[in-house]
């Protein structure tokens, strides 16, 4: 289907399935219920995933295809909403135009990093890369918000002021980022028993959008071009060697991937209109790297899977403070209560930078190859209790190389 | 959570498990009727905070939330209940907000705007808050202010000092009880003239972003208006950890007093180099030399150590005031942590009573109802004497302390002590004024 | 002129830390082939030393003072500091004032263990891993190792002063001839610049006039075949890891008396120092430390009121900008290897 193999295509599906159903997956249990923290099928959330989720597929198919490792990725992502957030205030609130110059803007700002960077490889790449992102950062933050060329609007993030031009603005038009009329953040919410579940149309724009810049990421790996990359990751110097110039195939690979992440950006911009500067500081780099290795560099899904591991733990165990842990353990006598608040307590709330690093950690000790390679672990253990001669491809994924 | 927008999708898709799912009786209790986000249907209401808890300023935001949580106590009442008996509104019970027991679910900002408006936003879509309390720093209340104007909630905005947040940023729907540079600069003059007198020549050294450049903008105009004169401003970037190269040629500048415009561990290691410099030794254009920093905190301070002798700032409250308010707030503060309480503390403790006793005068949880209820809204109580909430720019109005570092602290806590508490009607000054000019409040959004 | 001279002095002193710490970034880089974004954590570690020694020495007993009052009005407790008690006012209140120095002494050991641990523990198992793991397991390490600190001692920073005899400034302007005040400079500056200088002196010849530090060297630019002369290379590169971590220690405890230890200090410099290291060139010790020093002074100069007056924002960039420089002129750092980190 689509011009993909039987393997990709139920992949394709799977995740298709997983991004379209993601209100019930992501909200299993009853609303008011003490497991109810765990919940994260809500709106903002489920955007952060998906959003990340295709900044970091875009990563992977520079990393993980050429093994360039790029650490100022998130340049391209604050470039993009800041175009996004530029269109918003110069034509309307519609987020078609936003989102396609964020492409195009973080495309030709890629062209021109990736151009110089690459002529260094290795670690000498990288940190061309991070020279250039932590410049956009120091620049945006102050330089370029000063009074007389306010550019970025500096510490606060640029956002949309009611004296904006928005020539394009229709007179009935919501006064928020919008598609045709509606509005990003219009939500549905279907409430059944004790359960609710919200449908949010900006969350299903960028689901749609994810699964499409999806099948153009597993059509990439499939391509020649994409067999042209690993060559490069393998040993660029036989294929020079060879006669091949490696330069426009890495710098393709380079530039594609910035369009993704400056997708990324406008799509941010386009669910909540501000963009602030610290999307382009180190850190933000350093997070889709870790995502992406998080999730199993190179795999199709693995990406997708680090993004919102990294996510979730942001989101949900930082909102997790003593009040919840008593509520929690409240069955338990006085005593050994507060000793297991006590002893959970270091863990979550402001703790949730001690988790994250222990669970770096733990992966990447225990699953060389991410999350990915846990999850076919499990499924090859499943399958080999149901039957053990079945010698079935694992359905989930596999990796590039 | 109610029924905003109806979508195709969501049409299609709850169509479908309408279909399947014709047996269970409850699909679709929620009225669709609710007249503004989250009305609390329930026997409680659930306000968010959001404060730092990870990165330079987590201790400021632990201090925030310890003063919620105690505030939270108060309106249920529970513990010895605070301010709620000596504010001048007696709205309050101590009964909840309305008859309602106060919930509340804490969120993490991170100090940066991103991560804030992801915690306010799942604190609004995901737990239902009504309010949204605190904060540490002016970008992110900035960022969170336009949020909740947007999302239809109220918004108290925790420690912010810049000038936008009431100035070309303010929001109807968002209030702040802190003070600003402005009023910084206009408190601290006086001070300035009476202590050093009124021919001195400034050094500035300002942290390289929106805050930095508003107060440097606020101070200079306030001391040049005194007759000082401002030798030069030197912009500092947010990143940096050493000020050695900012400081080293301020001695040979001409000026005799060093303007620190800085910020949390920023103003900690630029004041620390300054002693190690030894300006405050030095004698310049035949005067001693100074350091003054106009923003002060107390963990701040804390964090300074011994440097900060003898010099001046500015604070928004402080635990060593006399009015009542403030020594029922310390006294409950102190007995269950044991320590007393921060400015920001304070500020996040008062702001969440105000927002209870908002509801409760205005009958309602509707924002735009508090929103009436706290415009112009006149009070005593709380810390700092008559206060006002001024209803043009949604800005707080209320007296503002000139302080300076103690040359014989007795304990950990009186490192900073008062030097004069600066009178309201000395710090007020025209919404229009050219430095707050260019924003629009609009109209309080009931979201919905 | 004397502003020059100036900021060549702070230049040297930014660049002390930078060297410091970059030197044993490439010790690791050189001998294990190990990316360490934990490295930065060694150095906060190294500070947080000298907080512990200041915290122990300072450990009081409590004695209630009637005639005063703390803030809730009950009686002022009083501290008095056991070393205080046990020597003697007088004693015991100078060995408090010298704290930072004699967490040298405390943190060597306290460091080349951490190194042993860190490296045995975890590192070990990473040698053969692509970079991309070894990044990742040790910024996970820092980031535990920084959110411990956070636990025990708070998100604010915490002074560790100078003694009193090594604080405030001396005016070096008048011992070469220019006016009073010209050239102020703080002296526990001066003595770190010496003690970067000393310990790069240190390791420099430990490595070069030493059988250890010659077989190092030789694994450093053929591991196989020094392996294939029966020398256990392994051993002595782990020996190295504790050196390395060591470096950093020490250039955080004498780092503390200029600005304020916190827990994220590792990662305020983490960044910084891999640029270093990659503008001095991978694997090359010298690299390392004259990137330090140049970038150091680079930057003093890029925050002069010239400067930025020139060029707007100099000052935030000049350190990447420098670096981008550097790399497009010299393809592998100021005195970079080839094919040492090139994949």
């Amino acid at each position: 289907m689509l011009g993909l193999n039987k393997k990709d295509t139920s992949l394709l599906i799977i995740v298709a399935l997983l991004t379209l159903l993601a209100p019930f997956i992501l909200n299993p249990f009853p609303e008011g219920s003490a497991m109810a923290q765990f919940n994260a099928g809500y709106p903002d959330l489920m955007q952060r995933f998906v959003i990340f989720g295709i900044f970091a597929i875009g990563f992977n198919i520079l990393f993980g295809l050429t093994g360039y490792l790029s650490f100022g990725h998130a340049a391209f992502l604050g470039v993009g909403s800041y175009s996004a957030v530029w269109m918003f205030k110069l034509l309307s609130y519609n987020v078609i135009p936003a989102i396609a110059l964020s492409v195009v803007v973080a495309g030709l700002f890629s062209l021109l990093i990736g151009f110089v960077s690459l002529r260094r490889s290795g670690i000498y790449f990288s940190i061309l890369t991070l020279a250039f992102a932590q410049m956009s950062f120091a620049l945006a933050y102050s330089v370029l918000s000063n009074p007389k060329f306010n550019l970025t609007n500096g510490e606060t993030g640029l956002q949309v002021y009611a004296d904006d031009p928005q020539i394009l603005q229709g007179a009935n038009s919501p006064d928020l980022p919008h598609l045709f009329g509606l509005p990003m953040r219009a939500t549905y919410t279907m409430d059944v028993g004790a359960w609710s579940f919200d449908f949010n149309a900006g969350y299903y724009l960028c689901a749609v959008i994810m699964m499409v810049v999806f099948y153009l990421a597993i059509r990439i790996f499939r391509s020649p071009f994409g067999m042209m990359l690993r060559a490069v990751k393998s040993n660029q110097q036989r294929m020079n060697y060879t006669g091949l110039n490696s330069k426009p195939y890495t710098l393709a690979a380079f530039v594609i991937s910035g369009m993704y992440a400056g997708l990324a950006g406008g799509l941010m911009a386009a669910m909540d209109p501000l963009a602030g500067a610290e999307r382009m500081q180190w850190t933000a780099s350093g997070e889709v790297v870790l995502m992406t290795i998080l999730g199993g560099t190179g795999t199709l899904i693995g990406p997708v899977l680090g993004a919102g591991f990294i996510k979730y733990f942001e989101n949900i165990f930082s909102k997790i403070n003593d009040n919840v842990l008593h509520s929690w353990f409240a069955f338990l006598p006085d005593g050994l209560e507060d000793a297991v608040v006590f002893l959970i307590h270091p863990f979550i709330g402001k703790g949730w930078h001690l988790t994250l690093g222990i669970l770096f950690m733990l992966v990447v000790i225990y699953l060389p190859g991410g999350l990915v390679e846990g999850g076919q672990r499990l499924l090859k253990r499943f399958k080999r209790k149901k039957k053990d001669t079945d010698d079935a491809p694992s359905g989930k994924t596999e990796p590039a190389e | 959570m109610t029924n905003k927008n109806v979508t195709r999708r969501g049409v299609l898709k709850s169509g479908a498990v309408a279909g399947s799912g014709l047996a269970l009786p409850t699909i679709f209790t929620a009225s669709s009727a609710a007249a503004f986000t989250n009305e609390p249907t329930g026997s409680s209401v659930t306000l968010g905070f959001n404060v730092p808890q990870t990165g330079p300023y987590a201790e400021e935001g632990n201090d925030e939330l310890l003063a919620q949580q105690l505030a939270v106590e108060h309106l249920n009442g529970e513990g010895d209940g605070g301010c709620l008996n000596t504010f001048s509104s007696k709205a309050l019970k101590g009964n909840g907000i309305l008859g309602k027991k106060v919930e509340f679910v804490t969120g993490d900002t991170q100090t940066k705007s991103d991560a804030a408006r992801a915690s306010a936003k799942s604190m609004i879509e995901k737990d239902g808050a009504i309010m949204i309390n605190g904060g540490s720093s002016s970008g992110v209340a900035v960022a969170v202010q336009g949020l909740c104007q947007e999302a239809g909630v109220i918004f108290m905005a925790g420690l912010t000092h810049a000038n936008d947040t009431t100035g070309k940023d303010k929001k109807a729907n968002g209030f702040r009880h802190f003070f600003n540079a402005y009023m910084s600069g206009a408190a601290l003059a006086p001070v300035l003239a009476a202590e050093m007198g009124k021919e001195r020549r400034a050094y500035h050294l300002t942290a390289d972003y929106n805050w930095g450049w508003t107060q440097e903008e606020s101070i200079v105009a306030s001391t040049e208006a005194l007759g000082w004169e401002t030798v030069n401003t030197v912009k500092t970037p947010l990143a940096s950890t050493d000020f050695s190269s900012y400081i080293a040629p301020v001695l040979n500048s001409g000026a005799d007093v060093l303007v620190l415009n800085h910020y949390g561990g920023n103003m900690v290691n630029s004041l620390t180099n300054a002693i190690q410099f030894g300006l405050l030794d030095k004698v310049a254009n035949g005067k001693d030399f100074k350091i003054v920093v106009p923003l002060y905190s107390e963990l701040m301070a804390a964090g300074a150590g011994e440097n900060i002798k003898g010099v001046l700032g500015s604070m928004n409250w402080n635990w060593q005031l006399q009015d009542e308010g403030t020594k029922a707030f310390v006294k409950s503060f102190g007995e269950k942590y044991g320590k007393p309480p921060s400015n920001s503390a304070q500020t996040c403790y008062a702001q969440v009573l105000l927002y209870a006793d908002a509801v409760e005068r205005a009958g309602t949880f509707n924002p735009c109802g508090v929103v009436e209820a706290l415009e112009d809204f006149e009070f005593d109580g709380l810390g700092n004497g008559p206060t006002w909430y001024r209803g043009a720019d949604h800005q707080c109005f209320k007296d503002v302390l000139v302080v300076r570092g103690n040359e014989n602290p007795t304990n950990a806590y009186d490192t900073l002590e008062i030097v004069e508490i600066t009178p309201r009607a000395q710090v007020e000054y025209d919404p229009e004024h050219p430095m707050f000019a260019g924003g629009e409040l609009g109209k309080c959004n009931p979201g919905a | 002129m004397d502003a020059i001279l100036l900021q060549i002095l702070n230049g040297l002193d930014k660049g002390s830390a930078y060297a410091l710490i970059a030197l044993g970034l490439t010790l690791i880089f050189g001998t294990l082939g190990v990316v360490n974004f934990a490295h930065g954590a060694l150095f906060m570690i190294g500070a947080f030393c000298a907080v512990t020694l200041q915290k122990l020495l300072n450990l009081s007993f409590e004695t209630l003072d009637e005639t005063q009052k703390d803030f809730l009005g009950n009686p002022l407790k009083v501290e008095t500091p056991y070393v205080e008690y046990w020597f003697g006012p007088e004693v015991g209140a100078t060995i408090i004032d010298w704290s930072v120095p004699l967490a040298i002494l405390f943190a060597i050991p306290v460091m080349l263990l951490v190194g042993y641990v860190m490296e045995r523990g975890l590192i070990k198992h990473f040698y053969k891993r692509p970079h991309a793991d070894q990044i990742l397991v040790t910024f996970g390490l820092a980031i535990v190792l920084q959110e411990i600190v956070k636990y025990f001692f708070g998100a604010n920073p915490i002074q560790t002063p100078p003694p009193d005899a090594l604080s405030g400034s001396v005016d070096l302007g008048i011992m070469v001839g220019f006016d009073p005040n010209a050239i102020i400079y703080p002296i526990w500056r001066l003595v770190y610049f010496g003690f970067a200088v000393g310990i790069i002196g240190a390791v420099f010849s430990f490595l070069q006039f030493t059988t250890f530090g010659m077989v190092v060297r030789a694994g450093m630019a053929d591991r196989e075949t020094v392996g294939l002369l029966g020398i256990n290379i392994d051993r002595r590169f782990t020996i190295m890891f504790g050196i390395a971590a060591a470096v950093a220690g020490l250039a955080g405890v004498m780092y503390g008396p200029l600005n304020p230890p916190n827990y994220h200090m590792g990662m305020d410099f983490l960044v910084l120092s891999f640029v270093v290291v990659v503008v001095g060139g991978m694997g090359s010790l010298p690299g390392a430390v004259l990137a330090g020093f140049l970038l150091g002074i680079l930057e003093s100069f890029a925050s002069t009121t010239w400067a930025t007056t020139t060029i707007p924002g100099i000052n935030q960039i000049i350190i990447y900008l420098v670096a981008i420089i550097v790399l497009l002129t010299r393809p592998r750092g100021l005195m970079g290897r080839k094919g040492v980190m090139e994949e």
